[in-house]
């Protein structure tokens, strides 16, 4: 018997895309969204967030992996009450590539 | 201006919701809601003897009203024992407010007595949740609660409110107004005329209907759907009842328990319109080779269900009731001749099969036995198992909402609190539970609330001392090394029964069990109904898991 079981995908290979979300800021808006990509063996390679404007939001900065899941997965993360848009950038965004002197 | 604690304020926001029936079990942390919740008037609160039976009486109260209903528990393992509701309702849709006690603000996270992090917990089976944190906050949270609960695809939504914000007293200007679900999204008409377009042009074209239809009140425009198209419709376990069974269109449920000739009828399909469903891999087996020659219309509410298991033509983000609305205008009067007497010759070459339909001693006789007892009024729902899988596939549901059984999760315990719920909701119902022993003993303590509450439930116990589906898998797969599935003892229920103070009765020892069941099930008020059945029936046609639809064995 072989049941029925989702395999993470091998992710190598695939390009990366920067996703920016537009979320509430309270506690607990990360958990709902990492949540998300850890149950299905998404792999966040980069993660970024700062509270905007008034501080009542907070724009989130996701690097990941552009398998051919993403797009279901942009709809689970769009459906979270607390995320309020989600747009995606190709892998050059520069967020991402700034940060990086700080991790070298 | 009126001053009120937090706790007053969640029951005057309950009350002005329309809640009047409550769940639940009290506790240090919810002691303050507790005391607010006894000054109330208007709400009855039924005290559950496990909190995960609170939790599936409010989803039975919900299933049957289709409206979110209220369950209460204290902190820690109060709110733990909820879990296993939350997450069923979740997976079946069903919009529920579950509202917890935790220990005061200054203690979270210290390891406080009976502290959990029930907010953490329940991230991934809510729809969305609440820790709150000032009293202030509740005039937001608890109409956003039930917001979110009913708008779109309902769900579960948990409110986890410290003690000392449910004795904080606060100024109240003005109530807000009761929550209303969200505006539904807009129609997208070319997609629906896509979709006619490919209903008209279909020569064997299939109707999926899934448990969103039964929510969305679509059943009857369901039903006109498939006339007007002529086309033969089979529903998922959730959406039993929305289309009759005895109707001329209906091939019944699909997937892993479903007729031979339904899985066949699906495998030559060069349309399927799925209607509120999501492919769940019980349903389509092998989601690659499931419906291989045909073209997918997809509606349903939640988007992230498109394209996720199968990739769909015309995929349409709607309310499936504005859908089928907008889409009936289009579809053609259609009488599909040869589509369906081909679905009729498969049906009479591969039917599905109810040996002892006619004895009422064995599993398929006894359900139709307390079918032929009851009309279509009657609610009926089921536990987890071989017998759900029976009564799903012999008994004659007529209508939406006349069934409840746990689709998603599989939760055995759920049948009979969530009978109890549907018999809270609508007292004028007889409301049957088929359960089964394991099943059974999963919640057994809820006999004492069903006893108190003297609701009209009758529990119709299919006995075969196992773990049945259990057994009947090991046997069919694990190479007949049946481990684990058969009970050692063997519990006398009726004296169990009798115990809690329920009436019971034992077919096994009744000389005429037909006319004996209908006069338990006719006579008002709670029943324990005991029946053995043989260890050695098993659930068939089974597709094997991980199998095609049509790979079945028996049957």
């Amino acid at each position: 018997m072989i049941e029925q079981v989702a395999d993470p995908l091998p992710q190598q290979g695939y390009a990366k895309v920067v996703l920016e979300l537009e979320v509430n800021n309270h506690p607990g808006v990360m958990s709902h969204i990492c949540n998300l990509f850890a149950r299905r063996a998404f792999n966040v390679e980069g993660i970024l967030c700062m509270p905007a404007a008034d501080g009542r939001r907070s724009r989130i900065w996701l690097l990941v992996f552009e398998d051919q899941r993403l797009e279901q997965m942009m709809r689970q993360v769009e459906k979270l009450e607390d995320v309020l848009a989600v747009r995606p950038h190709g892998a050059g965004h520069e967020v991402f590539e700034r940060l990086e002197d700080f991790f070298h | 201006m009126e001053k009120m604690t937090g706790a007053q304020l969640i029951v005057r926001l309950l009350e002005r919701q329309g809640v009047r029936t409550i769940a639940g079990i009290p506790g240090g942390a919810i002691l303050p809601l507790y005391d607010a919740l006894s000054g109330s008037t208007l709400i009855h609160h039924v005290l559950a003897r496990h909190e995960q039976g609170a939790g599936f009486m409010a989803q039975g109260m919900a299933r049957v009203s289709g409206r979110p209903e209220v369950c209460f528990a204290s902190s820690g393992p109060g709110a733990t024992n909820l879990v296993t509701a939350i997450a069923d309702a979740r997976l079946d849709s069903i919009p529920l407010v579950a509202i917890t006690g935790q220990v005061p603000l200054s203690m979270i996270g210290t390891d406080a007595f009976q502290e959990v992090d029930i907010y953490g917990m329940t991230v991934p089976i809510t729809k969305h949740n609440f820790l709150v944190r000032s009293a202030q906050e509740l005039l937001e949270v608890i109409p956003a609660a039930f917001r979110i609960a009913m708008s779109g695809r309902p769900g579960p939504v948990l409110v986890d409110v410290p003690k000392d914000v449910q004795s904080q007293l606060i100024e109240v200007a003005e109530l807000p107004p009761p929550a209303e679900p969200e505006a539904l999204p807009p129609l997208d008409q070319e997609l629906l005329a896509q979709a006619a377009q490919m209903i008209n042009e279909a020569e064997q074209p299939v109707l999926y209907l899934g448990g969103g239809v039964v929510h969305s009140g679509a059943a009857a425009l369901a039903v006109t759907l498939a006339e007007q198209a002529s086309m033969p419709t089979t529903m998922t376990l959730m959406a039993l009842g929305a289309m009759p069974m005895d109707h001329p269109l209906s091939i019944g449920m699909l997937g892993m328990h479903g007729a031979r000739y339904t899985n066949f009828v699906l495998e030559e399909a060069d349309l399927v319109v799925c209607v509120g469903a999501r492919f769940d891999d019980r349903a389509v087996g092998k989601a690659a080779q499931f419906c291989p020659k045909a073209r997918i219309v997809h509606i349903d509410v939640d988007r992230s269900e498109l394209h996720k298991v199968k990739n769909a033509h015309v995929a349409i983000h709607a309310d499936v009731s504005t859908a089928l609305e907008a889409l009936l205008p289009q579809v053609k009067v259609t009488l599909r001749k040869r589509w369906l007497s081909h679905v009729d010759s498969l049906k009479s070459r591969f039917p599905l099969q109810l040996p002892g339909q006619d004895d009422p001693r064995t599993h398929y006789g006894l359900i139709h036995a307390v079918a032929a007892a009851l009309d279509d009024e009657a609610v009926i729902t089921t536990d987890v198992g071989q017998h759900q899988m029976w009564v799903a596939q012999a008994y004659p549901f007529r209508r939406a909402r006349q069934w409840f059984t746990s689709g998603g999760l599989g939760t055995m315990g759920f049948g009979m609190p969530a009978a109890m719920g549907a018999a809270m909701a609508e007292p004028g119902r007889t409301v049957v539970c088929f359960s089964g022993d394991g099943s059974l003993m999963m919640n057994i303590q809820e006999l004492a609330t069903l006893a108190e509450e003297g609701l009209n439930v009758k529990i119709v116990l299919m006995n075969n001392n196992s773990l049945g589906l259990v057994y009947q898998q090991q046997n069919l797969f694990y190479g007949k090394r049946v481990f684990a599935s058969k009970y050692r003892g063997a519990p006398d229920f009726v004296r169990i029964a009798e115990g809690f103070g329920i009436k019971a009765l034992d077919l096994d020892g009744e000389s005429d069990p037909r006319a004996a069941l209908a006069q338990a099930l006719n006579t008002p008020g709670p029943c324990l109904i005991h029946a053995s059945i043989d260890r050695e029936q098993f659930v068939y046609p089974m597709v094997p898991p991980g199998a095609a639809n049509t790979e079945m064995i028996g049957g």
